[in-house]
């Protein structure tokens, strides 16, 4: 079956099967590959992209439910908290193997549209889906932080 | 210990085996033949392992229909055998482990917390940080593994009951200030409401609630008929 796929502002004409999880779609039909497979089962969050803005595991989520929704990827998150999620990952340079990092990303740029100002809990429940076998957890958090306090990362973002 | 022969030795030399390049570089590649050969030879590639679809313990578990509960004269005595043939299906895990006496749900047969971390939230669907939807969808999903339905989420903390027994649960479900429900609309969430009957297609390996929604909501309403009377 054909569906109609809105990814990064583009929209695609997909012809899979309905129960094609998304992550198969954007990595093998679209090759949006900074989104990683890492468990297959929501359990690890590497795959976490945004969907009608929220954070959504890819693995998890058939091609069917999300037609019509706007999807937008590691390769085009975009905003102010972006900015400050990725200089803030520049400086104090967290991914270690990296292969977490985009879902990490994803859900960082996340919490912050939701909080500001995210306490150590906050982030440690938020972040909580999102496994890094480096356990580069500390510089997350740190990081985290840091592009809270990034002066333009408050601002609410389409 | 070996002598130190001198010049003026009368000893004859023994003389060293010898052998020459050739012989030698063509035993090398002799064995790095035969290596390669044991190596690429043809062989069947090998075959998944078929396993066998996990059993259903939904066509074992089995619950009693609320007719057969009519040979009970008394009807003080029916309405309890009712309600403790109905909670072996509130007291399974399908259910229990969305009725958390913590903000944390619980999950699997075995009821462990809920792996990752989460917790209600204001409306029971999640923190607006982590929402149960960031991986529970409408539906379940086969390929990934992860259960859903369109009102996923945890009962309210009023309405918790791990850790309480049959028959706490029953006296709470009766108390409208705790469960928000009065008898009809008891009725109607056991009987019908759709996230409860999740709990017999759960989808997976999890194994279902015993018997129907429809002969769990027969045996509720008999009940409720019968007096709604609550086990010690």
């Amino acid at each position: 079956m054909s569906y109609q796929l809105a990814v990064n502002g583009r929209i695609h004409r997909i012809d899979e099967d309905g129960q094609t999880p998304l992550l198969w779609v954007l990595r093998d039909t679209l090759h949006l590959t900074g989104t990683k497979y890492g468990c297959g089962i929501a359990q690890c969050g590497a795959c976490t992209v945004h969907v009608d803005g929220q954070p959504m595991r890819s693995c998890s989520l058939p091609l069917e439910a999300v037609a019509g929704s706007q999807i937008v990827t590691i390769e085009a998150v975009a905003g102010p908290e972006a900015d400050a999620v990725r200089a803030a990952w520049v400086k104090r340079d967290v991914p270690q193997c990296g292969f977490c990092q985009s879902g990490q990303i994803m859900s960082a740029v996340a919490l912050l549209r939701v909080k500001r100002e995210p306490r150590d809990d906050d982030i440690d429940h938020a972040m909580s889906g999102n496994i890094c076998r480096c356990a580069t957890y500390n510089r997350i958090r740190a990081a985290i932080h840091d592009a809270a306090r990034t002066p333009s990362s408050g601002k609410t973002t389409a | 210990m070996s002598r130190w022969r001198g010049p003026g030795s009368t000893t004859p030399r023994r003389r060293r085996f010898r052998i020459g390049c050739l012989p030698l570089l063509g035993v090398i590649v002799a064995a790095v033949v035969l290596i390669a050969a044991i190596a690429l030879r043809s062989r069947p590639l090998p075959q998944p392992e078929r396993i066998a679809a996990a059993p259903q313990s939904s066509e074992v578990a089995r619950l009693r229909s609320a007719a057969s509960f009519a040979s009970i004269g008394d009807p003080e005595a029916r309405s309890l055998a009712l309600f403790a043939e109905a909670g072996r299906v509130i007291m399974h895990s399908r259910c229990m482990n969305c009725h958390p006496r913590t903000d944390r749900p619980m999950q699997t047969d075995a009821m462990r917390p809920h792996i990752p971390l989460v917790s209600r939230g204001p409306d029971g669907g999640g923190d607006p940080t982590l929402r149960c939807s960031t991986c529970h969808h409408s539906a379940n999903f086969e390929a990934s593994g992860v259960p859903g339905n369109p009102k996923w989420k945890l009962a309210p903390i009023e309405m918790a009951w791990q850790g309480k027994s049959l028959g706490e649960i029953c006296r709470q479900m009766l108390d409208p200030a705790r469960s928000h429900m009065d008898r009809a609309a008891l009725l109607h969430h056991m009987a019908e409401d759709e996230l409860v009957g999740w709990a017999w297609h759960p989808g997976g390996s999890r194994t279902p609630a015993p018997g129907t929604q429809a002969e769990f909501g027969a045996l509720i309403k008999a009940w409720l008929d019968s007096g709604a009377r609550c086990p010690a």
